[in-house]
């Protein structure tokens, strides 16, 4: 700027008009188009090629038979039964286990509860394979691995547990440290003594966080077969590893497709049951 | 009583979950091949993870997909969980549930539906679909932790940035986007904590010659070729190291700003 | 003085309709003067904050249009508007310390700078303000809100008035031609509000910019304002200075929701007389004879005298002492009359009253009847304000009766079919009587509004569906947003045939 130029006015600049819209002028609900195309594509478009797949033989003709099949051979059968009764288990263990830690820490001050909490997330980023070796070694070391076919089960389960128990924490400890003191003591002021408040209130209150912790046990664990065949000898088969068999060495895309489908069914049938379609309480790491 | 026996439940669970790790740990300063076996103090296997050139390819490949699937993951997640906050009619729901359902989908149908699809575009499994993939793993989980954040922004404040004179584009910017950023950050963290701990969804999706820590070890421990899994063991306890310092500044951060608060 | 007079802002039958199909503003035309303190008030709901909104650029008119100095701004965004917005939880950034709230808007600012250059002649460049002016005017400005040395504190830290400061000093830096106000109070309490009144009312007159402020607190709008606008329901009610919306409330509305009123019915006798609570008083509205009339008495209005030299006497029934003066209840009949005195009459007193002719405001009287347009089912009910009620249906032609199958015999044996006959309906403001068994009545709608009368309440009940009303004069308590049924006895609606309705 020239320094011998005086400034002998200024005046606040008002749009008069409207200006013509900008090219790159985006309202905000736009921004979520590019998600979308990206779902479309990459969820919803690869859902229905299963299913397209699942009911076509391999020469693309129109076909019940991939289910036929699966149904009939009481290997995968037996197979589908023993990945539910997995999941179920160690579902079950992992709340048994986790709803005392997440109902502990809430408890505590605040600080103290959070720093214990990292303490349970933390061991998530060491890689699971690692970390599902090193239990596998530990596991060796006492002396209980691959003894028989009920280890064999019980080391599966114990796999699945070390993995998948800091995702039954968090949901419970998000819902538990929710919880409005005062309706504690209200209760007690109403005359419910420590147990009946925590059965009648504290329970109650949580069941979204026990629903979405289940929702983040159950379902994976059908499909962890890393897991079962590191913890499980190689005895152990379970729906997940089905699939993963048929889409490499069987290379039978269909077969794989239509017990995919059969997955995607128990999976939903689970959810319509457990009310987890309608639960708001997510999810995995929301605590993160 | 009760204090000490809540207490020694959670050590007792802390256990069951550190053992493991810390054997992994102490097995880190042997080289023996197998955990069990102590041959002798040595730094060899941190040697290891600086000369071994597989071993290094495949710790830097991990990292550069976390990285990079998590920066885009969460660049795409962050505008996704925008455009569904903002728009109350159909799009937004269905975006919404799309993205719900990746979130439910299990692991393996996510990768098989990929492996599909890119199977039907001709170029197949390449740094692409292997990027999409973990990008299919993260996204949704990126919207999770920003919509909350949103949710919890007063409705005002972009009304109050327009007020002021700023375009929607500035007022997104100067003040959504700072309001939501812890929400993005940790949606990031998560992404990348989602993207390192992945299997089933690489082994589908990558190129043939790509290994990422898990495929690789995953692949060793099936073909028993052992040989550079005791190196992993040194790369675990650095991570952990790692982990604890994080931790810990950020614990040291925490006290440090409820102190300053206080005052 | 020309220039003071100038219409800055106005707004021509403005609505808004939401997607939901409520009408928050329905056709409002107004004006504001330059440099005027206006005020809206009006109950929550009742439109005044979406017409600010629409003023502001954060809704779009459904219909209508807003004229800034005379051009049309409806199409122009909030970010364009030389209008800058308090908004009701002050919406500072919590990201920004004070200095940069308070900055933002001028970091964003464009100006014509004109130079001078050495040889005389002149050119103008648009630019953004330096660093050094923004600094001054956050300096100017902190000054006058009493925040001076704030400038690095983190918004979080600060008190709900301190916000409140930052929040105003943050839009007046921009030295809007309009500041906008959303109950910018409301959060504060009593003290604190009270002497921020008085501050904004100061920051009025210095700054010369007009003020358009939003509030529901009555005495908020007459300690402020040059002109209030009153609203509900969407619809102004009254626009005026406080002193003549507290003297001359237009109807009911406004005298119950500007401070406390007595509200009688009484009958007009021509002459500036009117009759109510059984006596004659003299009073300034010139009124029809013979016209039913809603007196407003303000109930400081009400003086007491000696026995036998008042109107009328009657019986304290209750007395609260109020801080400054008593608040009285007096029965005389079934009416009741509230006195506001500093001197007590204790409870069970008989005491006598007067009332001057200037504390005598008369009002037409809203309703005298309820009016539909229904039709006829088949079951000979008859449809109306969202309901289904029992009716006579042989009072639409005389003499007539109703055979087995429902049909209508006339007086010289024409059989008629009245299904989906259009006709009028009229039910008497007494006529009608509200349960709060949902299912009791054939319309089910909530109260939206109570007016105490004197002897009797006058409540409004609405439908969901259409937004039907019905107006009730009852003797009974009831509360607001109840919700309730509305029972109709047959005997009591009027039904007259539509004129064009043969089919």
């Amino acid at each position: 700027m020239n320094t011998q130029d005086k400034v002998i006015g200024r005046e606040k600049l008002i749009a008069e008009k409207a200006p013509k819209k900008s090219l790159f002028a985006f309202s905000r609900k736009q921004l979520g188009i590019p998600y979308g195309v990206f779902l479309a594509l990459f969820v919803i478009l690869p859902l229905f090629l299963i299913l397209y797949y699942a009911f076509t033989s391999k020469t693309g003709s129109f076909t019940f038979a991939n289910f036929i099949d699966f149904f009939s051979n009481p290997t995968s059968v037996s197979n589908l039964f023993l990945s539910l009764l997995i999941a179920f288990v160690t579902t079950a263990l992992c709340l048994l286990i986790a709803y005392p830690v997440a109902y502990i820490l809430s408890k505590m001050k605040a600080k103290r509860g959070t720093v214990l909490l990292l303490l349970f997330i933390m061991p998530m980023w060491i890689n699971f394979v690692l970390r599902a070796l090193a239990m596998k070694e530990v596991m060796t070391l006492m002396g209980i691995f691959a003894k028989d076919d009920f280890f064999n089960f019980f080391n599966t389960i114990v796999g699945m547990v070390y993995d998948f128990l800091p995702f039954m924490i968090m949901p419970l400890y998000t819902t538990l440290i929710k919880t409005d003191k005062s309706l504690l003591e209200a209760s007690y002021d109403l005359g419910a003594t420590k147990a009946q408040t925590f059965r009648k209130i504290t329970l109650p209150l949580s069941v979204p966080g026990i629903i979405s912790g289940a929702m983040m046990v159950f379902l994976p664990s059908m499909s962890a077969y890393v897991i079962s065949d590191t913890f499980g000898n190689g005895k152990i088969t379970i729906i997940g590893k089905l699939i993963e068999e048929q889409f490499g060495t069987g290379a039978n895309w269909n077969a794989g497709s239509a017990i995919a489908i059969v997955m995607l069914i128990v999976m939903f049938v689970t959810m319509l049951l457990t009310g987890g379609f309608k639960n708001e309480t997510n999810v995995r790491g929301t605590a993160l | 009583m009760k204090k000490f026996l809540s207490l020694f439940y959670i050590f007792l669970v802390l256990a069951f979950i550190y053992v493991p790790i810390l054997v992994l740990i102490v097995y880190s300063f042997t080289g023996s091949v197998i955990i069990g076996n102590w041959t002798g103090f040595s730094f060899e296997l941190y040697a290891k993870l600086f000369t071994e050139e597989r071993i290094r390819n495949m710790i830097i490949s991990t990292v550069l997909l976390a990285v990079g699937a998590g920066i885009l993951s969460t660049i795409l997640g962050t505008m996704g969980a925008i455009g569904i906050y903002y728009s109350k009619g159909k799009f937004g729901k269905i975006i919404k549930g799309s993205s719900s359902i990746s979130v439910i989908n299990a692991e393996i149908v996510t990768g098989i539906s990929l492996a599909l699809v890119f199977s039907l575009i001709t170029f197949g499994k390449t740094y692409f679909s292997l990027i999409i993939g973990h990008m299919v793993l993260c996204t949704p989980f990126v919207v999770l932790s920003v919509t909350p954040k949103l949710k919890q922004m007063d409705s005002s404040l972009y009304e109050a940035a327009l007020d002021l004179g700023a375009s929607p584009t500035k007022a997104l910017f100067k003040v959504v986007i700072p309001e939501i950023l812890p929400g993005i950050f940790s949606g990031f963290m998560l992404a990348i904590t989602l993207s390192l701990d992945d299997y089933i969804i690489t082994v589908f999706t990558k190129p043939e010659t790509f290994d990422t820590i898990s495929t690789y070890v995953y692949n060793a421990v099936k073909n028993q070729a052992k040989s550079e899994l005791p190196a992993l063991r040194a790369l675990s306890a650095v991570i952990f190291l790692i982990m604890v310092i994080v931790v810990v500044i950020m614990n040291i951060r925490a006290n440090k700003k409820v102190a300053k608060e206080a005052r | 003085m020309e220039n003071e007079n100038k219409k800055i802002i106005e707004l021509i039958d403005l609505t808004r309709i939401f997607e939901d199909g409520l009408i928050a503003v329905d056709n409002v035309n107004l004006y504001v003067r330059k440099g005027e303190f206006v005020t809206f008030l009006g109950p929550s709901g009742c439109g005044k904050s979406t017409t600010l909104r629409m003023i502001a650029g954060f809704d779009k008119p459904t219909k209508g249009k807003i004229l800034l100095n005379g051009e049309d701004i409806s199409d122009l965004p909030p970010n364009l508007r030389p209008i800058n917005t308090v908004f009701q939880r002050y919406a500072l950034f919590p990201h920004l310390n004070v200095y940069d709230n308070i900055a933002f808007g001028l970091k964003l600012q464009k100006q014509k700078v004109t130079y001078e250059k050495a040889d005389g002649t002149t050119f103008t460049k648009t630019e953004k303000l330096s660093k050094r002016e923004i600094s001054e005017k956050v300096a100017k400005v902190l000054k006058m809100v009493d925040l001076e040395g704030f400038e690095k504190r983190s918004v979080s830290t600060l008190s709900g008035g301190q916000q409140q400061r930052v929040a105003i000093a943050r839009a007046i830096v921009n030295e809007p031609q309009i500041l906008l106000l959303d109950e910018p109070l409301g959060a504060l309490d009593l003290k604190m509000r009270k002497d921020m009144q008085l501050e904004l009312k100061e920051m009025h007159k210095k700054l010369g910019i007009t003020f358009i402020y939003v509030t529901h607190d009555q005495e908020e709008a007459l300690t402020m304002s040059d002109t209030i606008v009153v609203m509900q329901d969407g619809v102004i009610q009254q626009v005026g200075t406080p002193t003549d919306i507290y003297n001359e409330p237009k109807n009911s509305f406004v005298a119950n929701f500007i401070g406390e009123s007595n509200i009688f019915s009484g009958t007009s006798l021509g002459d500036k007389k009117v009759k109510f609570i059984g006596k004659e008083f003299d009073c300034l509205d010139d009124f029809p004879k013979n016209e039913n009339v809603d007196v407003v008495v303000r109930p400081e209005d009400v003086i007491f005298t000696d026995i036998g030299k008042g109107k009328v006497e009657g019986k304290i029934i209750s007395s609260i002492f109020k801080g400054v003066h008593y608040e009285m209840v007096m029965k005389v009949g079934k009416t009741e009359v509230i006195i506001q005195n500093t001197e007590e009459r204790k409870v069970g007193e008989t005491v006598c009253i007067d009332i001057k002719p200037d504390g005598i405001h008369l009002m037409h009287k809203e309703f005298s009847s309820n009016k539909y347009d229904g039709y006829i089912t088949k079951k000979n009910t008859v449809c109306f304000g969202d309901g289904e009620f029992e009716c006579d249906v042989t009072k639409l032609y005389p003499n007539s009766t109703l055979d087995e199958e429902g049909y209508l015999i006339t007086d010289n044996g024409e059989k008629i079919d009245l299904t989906d006959v259009d006709v009028n309906v009229e039910v008497g403001l007494k006529d009608i009587e509200i349960s709060d068994d949902e299912n009791a009545g054939g319309a089910v709608g909530n109260i939206i509004s109570i007016i105490y009368k004197g002897d009797h309440y006058q409540l409004i009940v609405r439908t969901d569906e259409n937004e039907e009303y019905f107006v009730v004069d009852t003797e009974d308590t009831w509360n607001e947003n109840d919700r309730v049924s509305v029972i109709i006895k047959p005997e009591k609606i009027k039904l007259t045939l539509k004129t064009e309705n043969h089919r």
